[in-house]
């Protein structure tokens, strides 16, 4: 057994997940010791990577291609951090949200679900060939989908289901590429990928993965399934499909533009198109939603569409800066995303609903919640200092200096549509005049506050460490810009 | 190079934000009931930041540089400064904060969420602060977007329809300026490669090579600020916020949200284009003209409003475009008289606001109609508000005048005699809005006098800011040209704005 970070961060939350299923009374014990031990794994490999700059490992000593290779670079232990950082924070969430009684079947089943789901999370950070993603991304959406259900609720049931079809048609689509391509090159891993030659077959293989990662994404118009799936699930449920999720299929989407250098411009900007109608769609959407969940949930297919965008923005020739700025606003949307789902789920325990029409009726105002609230949708909307208004910042100057105008142009509409979904949540907070009861001396504090309160502020900080972070992310090279 | 003074203390800019922005935390988290703690820890931060500012002033005007900066992204930093410019502005708003602080301790005394108010109240001085010693557009820009954020909750402090209503106007035009502002620091970052605020400017390049460009670049970055500068036709959501409570209105007025876009405008034409690239790119007269369409209107607006603070509203976006008017006129001594109307401007705007929330508190006076007597029931508080009355009139020797007399110099240097009609014809205005004010509350018996025989008691805290800073109004004009004096300090701004002319 080799004492690899890296094998760490893949079996201690397999292995965790196999405990709690097998002791469900100590699950929450052995689940937080679980993603806390994660978290430790992945600080080793940081340091690793901080020294090396990219690290590789054979699982069981057996060499690419016939074994499982595992490499880590800047951007993949920027991911696996906020997995991991993220995870533990909604997992100390997550203990007050399943505290009641009634909850013991809920609490039964979340642990080992999103502890298969985190190993499934570092298992596509870590993967290096094609096939091994594709078994990740299937066990990521068989505990997504199980998460999405825990509540039990019809409305949930309902949303999973379609969720559920969605995730086996994309990962379909996603083998059926894997298939093509390893039929015409013989390899599997994402390093033979890239002395491949250049051919229609590999295009069309590649056109096949991207649909299926499109899917998983929920890039529009494929976003069907996301806002009831996100919006329906238990509060620490729609933090982490939210906040962690979907970036899974961004992240193989990142690589895989590397790997496969068969993008073309036609391509390249019909993403961004698909990302700038996601903005717009979303944005107006979000608009509209009675509830504040599924407001929140609006705003994902809107910061995916964004972050499609940022890939689009520089073309072709400019995809060796531009996959910096997707790596920021994942970042900053994963942070402040999971932030703003606790929050909302706090204030509708506090409420007892989440009516957006209603929240200034009730006579019990959760401030603290508010205020994380608010903190998150500063980063999301992109006001400064956050980490969001850096990701923006980057998108912006980019797509200026190439001259692309209109990316320029539908971010800010964006962004405005954002001020005003957003702003009808901040009036229901703020607004005192339609109470049938006075304010109650109770604002609704609770220690629950607290985690997603350290995401929010995490998500407006990192924009001041900014730079650190981009030089982080840059370390291994990941996409071989020369040293 | 000469040398410059070592700074024994380079901290102290950084030290001086912190003082507001570190505070508004443990306010947000103190308990309603916490009241007298809560003064406490505002009294003595607000004391102690105007002990920092002074201390600063000091040793800016002894020579010494205060430059604190870190990367925020590659090539992009985090700026602050602290030039004679934003020594201007940080001590107006330093002193404006204690005084207003006392005022809204006062006034809010038995209102409901006091915790909020007094956080985001320190939140706003702070974004203030950073706004005066921002030395790059970039940490501006931070700065002017939590000015926004930070003032949101205070204008809708009632938490009422009509509240609510004015803060919607308010986030749409100034996240709206927020974002052009955003653009325009994009765009001059992409043309001239950086974004600091430098005397005489950094676009000189870019001005020669491409002109429509920097054109362009000045209409967005002066659109944008001018938005919070209340120009027209930017100016609509100035008047709509008067819901705010008193002391807000105050602060938005005199110290915060409309001088935080005049200031921005001085930083754009003087460090960002450099006057004379800004006159040779052909855009300072068309800002001219608009700060003049912007003091007439505001002026003919405010005769037709009968609610007090309503008509002060339209009388600030009339006073604010002095400043502007100042800076374009591209003229040492025009902008000597712009300056000292930054600071003459809100002393006696945030002197009005505050007598018109007495009135509203002691007597229940919110409409120019109701106030026929209320100078015999109020007479201190009237007293303080004739005196800003007639500094804004223009009376020697008070504030007004001495901005007015500065412009309308200047206005005879740039050979813009149209300046002087223009100052002429808005002190007429002024007269007309203010005198019929006067008149009712000194020489009038109105029946609310009758109805309330006895002097209101507002408490000290209510009565006293007002006739301070009714004072310092006097005292400004009175004692233009002593040391340390705004006017003094000013030509030391305006010889380092121009130093690239007169050489």
């Amino acid at each position: 057994m080799t004492t690899d970070p890296m094998t760490f961060a893949l079996f201690l939350p397999l292995f965790g997940a196999m405990a709690v299923f097998l002791l469900p009374r100590a699950s929450v014990a052995i689940g937080l010791a679980s993603v806390a031990a994660t978290c430790g794994a992945v600080l080793f490999l940081a340091r690793d990577v901080l020294a090396k700059g990219e690290v590789m490992t054979a699982l069981g000593g057996w060499e690419a291609p016939l074994g499982i290779a595992l490499r880590a670079d800047g951007l993949s232990v920027t991911m696996l951090s906020m997995t991991c950082a993220v995870g533990l924070l909604v997992s100390l969430g997550a203990l007050d949200s399943f505290k009641g009684t009634g909850q013991m079947r809920t609490r039964q089943y979340f642990w080992p679900l999103w502890l298969l789901l985190l190993t499934g999370m570092n298992g596509v950070y870590l993967g290096t060939d094609i096939f091994n993603l594709y078994v990740m991304i299937e066990v990521i959406a068989l505990a997504a989908v199980g998460l999405t259900v825990l509540s039990g609720t019809r409305a949930a049931l309902r949303a999973g289901l379609e969720y559920m079809y969605a995730s086996i048609l994309g990962a379909l689509l996603f083998l059926l590429g894997v298939g093509f391509v390893y039929l015409h090159v013989g390899r599997l891993d994402l390093a033979g990928l890239i002395e491949a030659e250049p051919s229609g077959a590999l295009s069309a293989a590649l056109a096949l993965m991207v649909v299926g990662l499109m899917l998983k994404t929920a890039l529009f118009p494929l976003h069907f399934w996301l806002p009831a799936a996100h919006a329906n699930a238990t509060a620490p449920a729609s933090a982490l499909l939210s906040g962690l999720v979907v970036k899974a299929a961004l992240y193989i989407f990142l690589r895989l533009t590397m790997y496969m250098p068969l993008l073309d411009e036609i391509m390249v900007t019909s993403m961004g198109v698909l990302g700038a109608c996601a903005v717009l769609w979303g944005g107006v959407q979000a608009l509209r939603a009675e509830r504040l969940k599924l407001l929140v949930a609006w705003s994902t297919v809107v910061q995916i569409g964004l972050i499609f965008i940022a890939f689009a923005h520089a073309g072709p020739p400019g995809l060796h800066e531009s996959w910096k700025v997707a790596a920021l606003l994942i970042l900053a949307h994963g942070v402040a995303k999971a932030a703003m789902f606790m929050a909302a789920g706090r204030i509708r325990a506090e409420l007892g609903h989440d009516i957006i029409r209603d929240l200034d009726r009730a006579p019990v105002r959760p401030t603290l919640a508010q205020f994380t609230f608010a903190l998150a949708a500063i980063s999301i909307i992109g006001l400064p200092p956050s980490l969001g208004f850096i990701g923006k910042w980057s998108l912006l100057e980019g797509a200026m200096s190439s001259g692309y105008w209109h990316w320029v142009v539908v971010t800010m509409i964006g962004t405005l549509l954002s001020v005003a979904y957003f702003s009808r949540v901040f009036a229901g907070f703020l607004r005192f005049d339609r109470m049938r009861n006075p304010v109650a001396e109770h604002q609704g504090w609770a220690l629950a506050d607290l985690p997603p309160l350290t995401l929010a502020l995490a998500a407006i900080g990192l924009g001041l460490v900014a730079a650190p972070v981009l030089s982080f992310i840059e370390l291994g090279y990941p996409f071989g810009a020369a040293p | 190079m000469t040398p410059v003074p070592l700074t024994d203390f380079p901290l102290l800019p950084l030290f001086i934000l912190l003082t507001s922005l570190l505070v508004a935390p443990i306010l947000f988290a103190l308990p309603e009931s916490a009241a007298r703690l809560r003064t406490g820890i505002n009294l003595g931060m607000a004391a102690l930041k105007v002990a920092l500012v002074a201390w600063l002033a000091v040793k800016v005007s002894e020579g010494v540089i205060y430059d604190l900066r870190f990367t925020m992204l590659p090539g992009l930093e985090f700026k602050l400064q602290a030039d004679p410019l934003a020594i201007l502005f940080v001590s107006l708003s330093a002193i404006l904060w204690l005084i207003t602080t006392v005022y809204s301790v006062g006034y809010l005394e038995h209102g409901p969420h006091r915790a909020r108010f007094f956080g985001f109240f320190s939140l706003c001085v702070a974004a203030t602060v950073g706004i005066a010693m921002a030395g790059n557009l970039f940490t501006f820009l931070i700065f002017y977007e939590l000015l926004t954020l930070a003032t949101y909750p205070l204008v809708i402090h009632h938490g009422t329809a009509e509240a609510l209503r004015a803060g919607r106007i308010y986030l749409i035009y100034t996240l709206t300026g927020g974002l052009v502002l955003l653009l325009g620091t994009l765009g001059l970052w992409v043309l001239a490669g950086t974004t600091d605020f430098i005397p005489g400017g950094v676009l000189d390049n870019v001005a020669a090579e491409r002109p429509r460009a920097a054109q362009l670049l000045f209409v967005v970055l002066v659109g944008a600020v001018g938005v919070k500068a209340a120009l027209v036709p930017f100016h609509a959501w100035l008047p709509v916020a008067m819901v705010a409570p008193a002391p807000v209105s105050a602060l938005l007025h005199a110290v915060a949200v409309v001088k935080a876009g005049a200031f921005g405008i001085m930083r754009v034409v003087y460090e960002i284009f450099g006057i004379e690239t800004a006159q040779a790119l052909g855009m300072t007269a068309p800002l001219a003209a608009m700060a003049a369409i912007t003091i007439l209107y505001g002026s003919m607006r405010a005769i037709t409003q009968d609610d007090i603070k309503k008509r002060l509203a339209y009388s600030t976006v009339s006073q604010v475009s002095y400043i502007t008017l100042g800076v374009a006129l591209a003229s040492p001594i025009a902008a000597i008289g712009a300056l000292g109307h930054l600071i003459h401007q809100g002393l006696m705007k945030i002197t009005m606001f505050m007598a018109a929330g007495n009135l509203a508190e002691g007597l229940g006076v919110k409409k120019v109609s109701q106030m026929d007597g209320v100078g015999r029931a109020m007479p201190g508080t009237m007293l303080a508000f004739t005196l800003a009355a007639l500094a804004m009139i223009g009376l020697p020797p008070l504030a007004g005048f001495v901005s007015k007399w500065y412009l309308a110099q200047g206005g005879l240097d740039a050979g813009a005699a149209w300046v002087i009609a223009l100052l002429l014809g808005s002190s007429l205005l002024n007269a007309v809005y203010f005198l019929p004010m006067l008149h009712r509350a000194w020489f009038r018996d109105g029946t609310r006098a009758k109805e309330t025989p006895k002097r209101p008691r507002i408490g000290w805290m209510l009565a006293a800011p007002p006739i301070t800073t009714a004072l310092m109004v006097l005292a400004v004009g009175g004692f233009a040209n002593a040391p340390f004096s705004p006017l003094e300090w000013t030509r030391f701004v305006v010889a380092i704005a121009y130093r690239e002319q007169s050489q």
